[in-house]
């Protein structure tokens, strides 16, 4: 195993794909001379040759359609955005297209292609840099999404994602890029659909995904001094969602804190307090507690910014409060 | 585009033109039937007016090629070789038809002969097509793919970001407007800075032509021109074909009203595809009227062997309402 960023973790699984199967290619702004915007590329373009590696002009909707097409007749491609807030132009394609195609084709035309990029906020880039589109994609049947906060979790889940026969959203995180962890060298898929408890703990629940799973690990780090044990339950997919997974560790804490980067309405995390009032009515010791972005467009300058993410000490103070813990 | 004529005018493929634009007419017919009937829901675009368009273009593709259209696909599908039994069984929203139900008029697909939909978003389809094009770069093929859309499709960001691609990366696609005056109910002058699309094509490299879309042999010339440059050098094509169509936008609206006079369409259906290839036919005495006769009957036992087919088919089972939403993956 060695220490490698979420970066270079992603460039892996990129390289080892386009390997072994020669109909995965790249596609998007920048991927190609340039290294990539955020360097995820880099090397590719040399080492597969520009069929392969395609710089696209700043078109998201027509590239991702290009993606869509070159799917109907068996390549599989892996559509690059530069940010999710890019994507939005490329919506009909994503949404109308890529989700619905197997259906309305009645099972005749899968769509195994990618479409990945960075998502949320990093810093001070302001209302149209910094927008987390989780809820949106994970609305629309026929996508899977999957969020990983981790480079082990960035290497198996885009291989997952690339050798999957339908469409796949990968979220990545601009502010994840850099962050390390043990990442093996060789080969291994992790399975969407699949939540993964990243710390056990029998006082509360906290239920996250992508880059909010470092917040709800600082946060577990810090409870533990005072002997609050968390359990984190990184869902890892958003789409399908491992209600299981949730489940059990309600169950276990009685107690839940849903954790997500974007607004509050219409949140992934709505749906998390679903499946919880659901299966786990009577389980719960307090009302489940959500924390998220303040529901206004992300603001430049850094103190306000900072007030509108959701951070380590908002979601202290709500384990807390469904702790019945006095602060 | 010089205007040559080098399509091959022989009884046999004359005839077979012939039958291919009337079956295609003669189904519609059928299905406008069905619709008054209520076997038929939803939104419904009717061909009629502009098989010379369908006929012409898909005559000369090979099997391996690839097509793509809009949700005004009846007609292509027929001539791509899709049963007219599965097309109606679709149009019906049964279990046989083509999509299993699951997509009705506007999302006609057969993967057996690349009939690759069937779009219902205006121009969302042309980068798809652009994508296939590029998928036979990809693999160093030598096939093309032809990508259908109305003129009013021209005015949309997707057409526009696809041509440029096209004409950027060189892909083998012919982009083939179908101009057939109004865009639901919004005149080409109404919508369009310029009146002939076809000049579009200059603004993104890539090789284009007006064609008169009533005459078969024009569109089967100018096609036959797209499909040397593509097979040849991978060089997309744009093609203005220019059309007339005979019924309202859909099946919710009349034919002439509020946007175009009776007149206007008086005046375009004397310029009928199917009696201006019947015609010349017989005047060079390549068939006669009783040929025609025969066909006509032939042609009206296949369609109506559609209905029948199609009526006597089941609906989906509920169980399929949660099926095809996600393919199981193998690998």
């Amino acid at each position: 195993m060695a220490l490698i960023t979420y970066r270079d973790a992603l460039n892996q699984a990129l390289r080892d794909e386009m390997h072994r199967d020669d109909r995965v290619f790249l596609m998007g702004e920048e991927v190609g001379e340039y290294n990539g915007a955020y360097k995820v590329s880099k090397g590719l373009l040399e080492e597969f040759g520009e069929m392969r590696v395609v710089d696209t002009p700043i078109t998201e909707l027509g590239f991702a359609g290009v993606g869509v097409g070159a799917a109907m007749v068996g390549l599989r491609p892996v559509v690059e955005f530069m940010t999710w807030n890019f994507a939005l132009l490329a919506l009909d394609q994503i949404v109308n297209a890529a989700a619905k195609m197997l259906y309305m084709s009645g099972g005749q035309f899968p769509m195994p292609l990618v479409f990945r990029g960075p998502n949320g906020a990093a810093l001070q880039l302001s209302a149209q840099h910094s927008q987390a589109w989780e809820s949106w994609l994970a609305h629309i049947p026929g996508l899977k999404v999957v969020a990983p906060g981790t480079p082990y979790d960035a290497k198996g889940l885009l291989k997952a994602a690339i050798r999957d026969d339908n469409p796949v959203i990968v979220l990545e995180g601009e502010m994840l890029y850099n962050t390390k962890g043990e990442v093996p060298d060789e080969d291994y898929v992790i399975p969407l659909g699949k939540a993964e408890l990243k710390r056990e703990g029998d006082h509360c629940s906290i239920i996250t995904s992508g880059k909010m799973v470092l917040v709800a690990m600082q946060v577990a780090d810090q409870m533990a001094k005072d002997g609050i044990r968390i359990d984190v339950v990184d869902l890892r997919t958003i789409r399908p969602m491992d209600v299981d997974a949730i489940t059990a560790s309600v169950r276990k804490t009685n107690r839940a804190v849903v954790l997500e980067e974007g607004w509050e309405v219409c949140g992934i995390g709505a749906q998390v307090v679903v499946y919880i009032q659901r299966d786990c009515f009577d389980h719960l010791d307090a009302p489940v507690l959500r924390v998220h972005q303040a529901d206004v467009p992300m603001p430049y300058a850094k103190a306000i910014e900072k007030a509108a993410k959701p951070d380590v000490a908002k979601t202290i103070a709500a384990v807390k409060k469904v702790m019945y813990i006095e602060s | 585009m010089a205007a040559k004529k080098k399509s091959d005018n022989d009884p046999a493929l004359g005839k077979s033109l012939l039958h291919s634009m009337i079956l295609q007419r003669r189904f519609e017919e059928k299905v406008a039937e069905a619709y008054a009937l209520g076997k038929i829901g939803g939104f419904c675009h009717l061909y009629i007016g502009q098989e010379a368009v369908s006929t012409g273009t898909l005559s000369l593709l090979r099997d391996d090629d690839y097509v793509l259209t809009t949700y005004r696909d009846h007609g292509q599908a027929i001539m791509r070789g899709m049963s007219p039994r599965s097309v109606m069984a679709e149009l019906f929203g049964r279990i046989d038809g083509c999509s299993r139900g699951k997509g009705g008029s506007m999302h006609l697909f057969d993967r057996h002969v690349n009939f690759l939909g069937g779009h219902g978003i205006v121009g969302g389809h042309v980068p798809m097509a652009t994508g296939v094009g590029f998928a036979i770069k990809y693999r160093g093929g030598d096939q093309v793919c032809i990508c259908y859309m109305g003129e009013a499709a021209v005015n949309n960001g997707a057409f526009h970001e696809s041509l440029n691609m096209a004409g950027l990366w060189r892909l083998p696609v012919i982009y083939v407007i179908e101009n057939n005056k109004y865009g639901m109910g919004t005149a080409l002058a109404r919508a369009s800075s310029i009146k002939d699309m076809y000049k579009r094509g200059a603004t993104y490299n890539i090789e284009s032509a007006e064609v008169d879309g009533q005459d078969v042999w024009a569109v089967r010339d100018a096609m036959q021109d797209a499909i040397d440059r593509a097979r040849k050098d991978y060089a997309p094509t744009l093609l203005e074909i220019r059309t007339s169509r005979y019924m309202g936008h859909s099946m919710s609206d009349a034919a002439s009203g509020t946007y175009r006079s009776k007149e206007e369409l008086e005046s375009d259906r004397k310029r009928d595809p199917i009696n201006l290839l019947k015609a010349k036919l017989i005047t060079d005495k390549l068939i006669m009227d009783a040929d025609v006769a025969a066909m006509e009957a032939e042609i009206a036992a296949v369609v109506q062997d559609s209905w029948d087919f199609a009526d006597a088919s089941p609906e989906p089972p509920l169980e399929a309402l949660f099926e095809d939403v996600y393919v199981e993956t193998t690998t």
